[in-house]
């Protein structure tokens, strides 16, 4: 191999880190039978990849090269740790460098046990998707922290306890078995779906770290499509994600708010992301009932194919959130299903439909309500109410972009009739 | 294999309201089928005999009637269950009958 220079080294092992972490600590798992070792491996080969890469050259296959020294590594660790005791400390270390013929090319990917692990219910949602983003995508704990604005202490309290819980209730580091595996590919999407969509309704101006969540859970979705390429709901959400993401150029202004669909220069639109997610969208649509993300795709789709705003197929997209409210029932899916009724049939029918809604305690602090309302109001030329709701929407909202969005409405609430706002 | 403590939670108002009473026979099924892993446990009286004892921190104790801590589901019985992995022990757990509540799995401290 030849000498490569630091800043290709440099950019080699960032690259590694992005695309062979999950592949590399998942194969080191395997061998230490614990998380918190395995992690200490898997540094250490990292480290060594850019202490040896420049004078040694970058290995062609730098994955494969990668879980062969975090492998050796973690026998290493395994074997100190059980002879601390009794012998003396190595004199000479092996050098770290594998070599070209010694890289074990057959070692199996392991990720979806990884995955799985991670993602295991008897953990809470929160520790669920901090141990994936630490685990899978390899992000640090400061980072994880900074994605979900809580303290580094908190974060980091929360990733210990849950390592020990799977070290000392046993969760099992295995692919569940097919009765079980669809329950289980359930919390997997429901995890991927959660980081996608922290960093996707991120506010403009938000730390890079945050915005970085929306590839992270791009990313984790596409992985599981490559892992598991039958499964439907995979294929569901991975369309999900597309469609969703097609449209995040969209915005008219850099630094304006993102929400309003209304507003968006659909000529920047991913034409790309799009096609491939309604290709996706047709594989898991047909025979089966659809699941809650295939019909969170169709909608999406339908947005995505409309034109114009003006061209949104409105009665299409009531009718899937009709069959999203029966297969995944939930306040904030009826106010999506109200708010594309004000916009099928008219703003009364969709007041009418909203203020059905007025009672439900999961709604009672969200901005989306109000705001809703507030829109409604003001296109039927009721300006004190619709005022008065824009007043509480700005309340509500903790996004700081929307709610400089909002408090614009409110200062001209006569204005224009338009949803602020895309997605169920 | 580890071994579990499932323990068995019981709302006692809800089962004396009911009236089709005899679960017994649903343990002893139980029992047979998953008598390979279950190392132990008991069924226990309900907790108005139970009695609580609490250090005073005066080196001495008080003793109270009654559960030590109230709540609507009081714990009803136990099993210790060896398993694989924690997904095998919620297997097992899943099969306890327990109509008038449910059952936490609690892996048993393995001394080290």
């Amino acid at each position: 191999m030849p000498k490569a220079a630091s800043s290709e080294v440099a950019a080699a092992v960032a690259d590694a880190h992005r695309r062979e972490w999950a592949f590399v600590l998942a194969a080191t798992v395997s061998i230490t039978g614990n998380l918190d070792s395995a992690e200490e491996a898997v540094q250490d080969a990292y480290a060594s990849a850019l202490a040896t890469w420049g004078p040694r050259g970058i290995p062609d296959n730098t994955g494969a090269w990668l879980t062969t020294v975090a492998r050796r590594r973690a026998l290493d660790i395994r074997r100190r740790a059980q002879t601390a005791k009794r012998v003396l400390p190595k004199l000479v270390e092996r050098t770290d460098d594998p070599g070209f013929d010694q890289i074990d090319e057959d070692v199996p990917d392991d990720r979806l046990r990884l995955i799985f692990t991670c993602c295991h219910p008897s953990l809470a949602i929160e520790a669920q998707v901090a141990l994936t983003l630490r685990l899978v995508c390899g992000l640090s704990t400061v980072d994880v922290a900074r994605a979900f604005l809580l303290p580094e202490p908190t974060m980091a309290a929360r990733i210990t306890r849950a390592k020990k819980k799977i070290n000392d209730a046993h969760i099992p580091y295995r692919i569940p078995t097919t009765p079980e595996l669809p329950e289980r590919v359930e919390a997997v999407l429901s995890v991927v779906y959660l980081v996608f969509t922290t960093g996707h309704t991120a506010p403009s101006g938000a730390s890079l770290m945050r915005r970085d969540l929306a590839e992270r859970g791009h990313e984790l979705a596409r992985m599981l499509r490559l892992l598991l390429p039958a499964n439907r709901d995979v294929a569901a959400l991975l369309s999900l994600i597309l469609l969703t993401d097609a449209r995040r150029d969209g915005q008219q202004d850099e630094g304006e708010q993102g929400c309003l669909l209304a507003d968006q220069d659909r000529s920047r639109w991913d034409q790309r992301a799009i096609s491939e997610g309604i290709a996706l969208l047709h594989e898991v649509l047909g025979r089966r009932a659809p699941s809650r993300f295939a019909l969170m795709a169709a909608i999406a789709a339908v947005h995505d194919e409309a034109r114009e705003w003006g061209d949104t197929d409105w009665p299409e997209i009531v009718g899937l959130y009709d069959l999203l409210l029966e297969t995944w029932p939930s306040p904030v899916v009826a106010l999506n299903r109200a708010i594309a009724v004000g916009f099928a049939v008219g703003p009364a029918e969709g007041l009418l439909q909203l203020d059905r809604l007025a009672n439900e305690p999961q709604l009672s602090r969200y901005g989306y309500l109000a705001a809703a309302r507030a829109d409604f109001l003001a296109r039927l030329g009721r300006t004190t109410e619709a005022k008065l709701a824009y007043e509480e929407a700005v309340i509500l909202t903790d996004n700081e972009a929307e709610r400089e969005f909002l408090a614009a409405k409110l200062e001209n609430s006569t204005g224009e009739s338009r949803p602020w706002r895309d997605g169920p | 294999m580890s071994k579990y403590l499932v323990l068995i939670f019981r709302d006692e108002d809800a089962e004396a309201q009911a009236t089709d009473g005899e679960i017994s026979p649903k343990y002893r099924e139980f029992m047979d089928r998953r008598s390979s892993a279950l190392l132990g446990g008991v069924a226990l009286e309900p907790t108005t005999t139970a009695t609580s004892v609490r250090i005073d921190g005066a080196g001495g104790f008080v003793v109270t009637d009654g559960p030590f801590a109230e709540s609507k589901e009081a714990i009803a019985g136990y099993y210790l269950i060896e398993a694989a992995d924690l997904d095998e022990a919620l297997e097992i757990a899943k099969e306890v009958p327990a109509p008038f509540g449910g059952v936490e799995v609690r892996p048993v401290r393995v001394a080290s």
